[in-house]
């Protein structure tokens, strides 16, 4: 019962065989071998798993894979470019916005999605922006530091 | 967690979908936004054998003005209906109330007429478009329907779609913004979901009269109600404290059976309902303009 998916991921075009209910964080992780993609608390509340589709934020633990055929799709290792840390990388870098680490791409992720649609947000309109992700080694305050360190440079 | 086996179908027309709904009957499920049915299929609450994608069916999420209402296609998203320039200026309280579901992820894929079909009795929309005296229209490709949202809402994650049908639109008539509108929840604070909400537009001519006032009210029982009996008192008064007060204490009345879960007791949301109603109201009343 597979069905064939063509999804470009992170500038590349995937062409795979996939069971219907394969979801698209298992497949970014078991298939494409991306394991910077994490799944946290597998039920759609945490955004752990979180990726750019087709230019917005999903949680991938709660989207199927045959879902994306025809798709684009954005994870956390898109986004360095020639080995230059993305801004919003190097903002959490620079502002310590991680302790464990566990959270951090899918911050990224929606980060990412929120500057997309506003580049210069306000200290509430980012957290607003991340209320879709959690951190359990509450460590949002160098998180919103680093998502400002990131619009303030792009 | 994973879902158990089905097959998956994304047709490109309301009536191939139909034609498979007409066919596989219960064991068909039509997957709008996924953001209820995906998750109850991974604990396998849901187990349907065939899940039919309307991602491909065309024109089923264009936001469009009509001469005398707004159409909305029942797969556009929160974030749609958050962000399109014709809701904020024509039904404000549905973009805010959008604004409100969830969280950024959930709201780019989650959509309006998953969440209306699904009839979750602690989510947000079904209060505002009853408040809205929306029209949801319902499709089998050989017959629509026209149903009041009011009506549409009948129990617990039930509504009168019947088998066949796919909700396709909601018609909001495109003068409803007119005097105040406002939509409140005690929202639960992780899921964010409404333990009760209130939703309310109300009309106050120059004397201060109330001449028009709609009010829905969501998560405190089985289903969407509307409030009519804070609507009988609302209109046709003069608009002041007293008057809001008695109002929003009536709003219980439309409540059959007030839900009891971990979340809050009956007698808990009763007392929530009062307390949202009146604030709702107020607000409402603050923005005529």
């Amino acid at each position: 019962m597979a069905n064939m998916i063509s999804v470009t991921v992170n500038g590349k075009l995937h062409t795979s065989d996939v069971e219907p209910r394969l979801l698209l964080v298992h497949y970014i992780r078991d298939v494409l071998n991306l394991t910077g993609t994490h799944v946290g608390c597998d039920t759609t509340s945490c955004g752990a798993c979180t990726v750019i589709l087709d230019g917005v934020a999903v949680k991938s633990c709660n989207v199927l894979a045959v879902q994306v055929d025809g798709s684009s799709i954005t994870t956390i290792e898109g986004l360095a470019k020639d080995g230059e840390l993305h801004p919003l990388q190097e903002g959490f870098w620079e502002e310590h916005g991680l302790q464990c680490g566990y959270c951090t791409p899918g911050m990224i992720m929606s980060a990412y999605d929120l500057l997309q649609k506003n580049p210069d947000p306000s200290e509430a309109d980012i957290r607003y922006g991340l209320s879709g992700n959690i951190c359990r080694c509450t460590g949002y305050h160098n998180i919103v530091k680093a998502v400002k360190y990131a619009a303030d440079k792009l | 967690m994973i879902p158990s086996t089905f097959e998956y179908i994304a047709p490109t027309s309301i009536t191939e979908v139909a034609d498979l709904l007409s066919k596989h009957g219960e064991d068909a499920k039509i997957l709008a936004g996924g953001h209820s049915l995906i998750p109850l299929m991974k604990l396998r609450l849901a187990q349907p054998k065939i899940l039919i994608d309307l991602k491909n069916v065309n024109g089923m999420n264009s936001i469009t003005e009509g001469s005398d209402t707004l159409v909305i296609g029942g797969m556009s998203t929160y974030y749609q209906l958050q962000s399109s320039e014709l809701i904020k200026n024509k039904v404000s309280m549905l973009s805010d109330a959008a604004a409100d579901v969830a969280d950024p992820q959930v709201r780019n894929l989650g959509t309006i007429g998953g969440s209306l079909s699904h009839a979750d009795p602690a989510a947000d929309l079904p209060a505002v478009v009853i408040a809205l005296n929306a029209t949801i229209v319902v499709d089998s490709s050989i017959e629509e329907r026209f149903i009041n949202a009011e009506d549409f809402f009948v129990d617990l994650l039930t509504t009168q779609l019947r088998a066949n049908e796919i909700l396709r639109e909601i018609r909001i008539p495109s003068l409803i913004n007119r005097g105040g509108s406002a939509y409140l929840k005690f929202a639960n604070k992780a899921s964010h979901y409404a333990v009760v909400g209130v939703a309310v537009r109300i009309g106050i001519n120059d004397a201060g009269i109330c001449e028009d006032a709609s009010v829905g009210v969501t998560g405190a029982g089985t289903h969407a109600v509307r409030a009519v009996e804070t609507e009988r008192m609302l209109l046709g008064n003069k608009i002041n404290e007293d008057v809001i007060d008695s109002a929003a204490q009536e709003s219980v009345a439309s409540v059959d059976e007030f839900l009891s879960d971990v979340h809050a007791s009956g007698e808990y949301r009763e007392q929530l309902l009062k307390v949202f109603a009146k604030r709702a109201i107020q607000l409402a009343v603050s923005r005529v303009s």
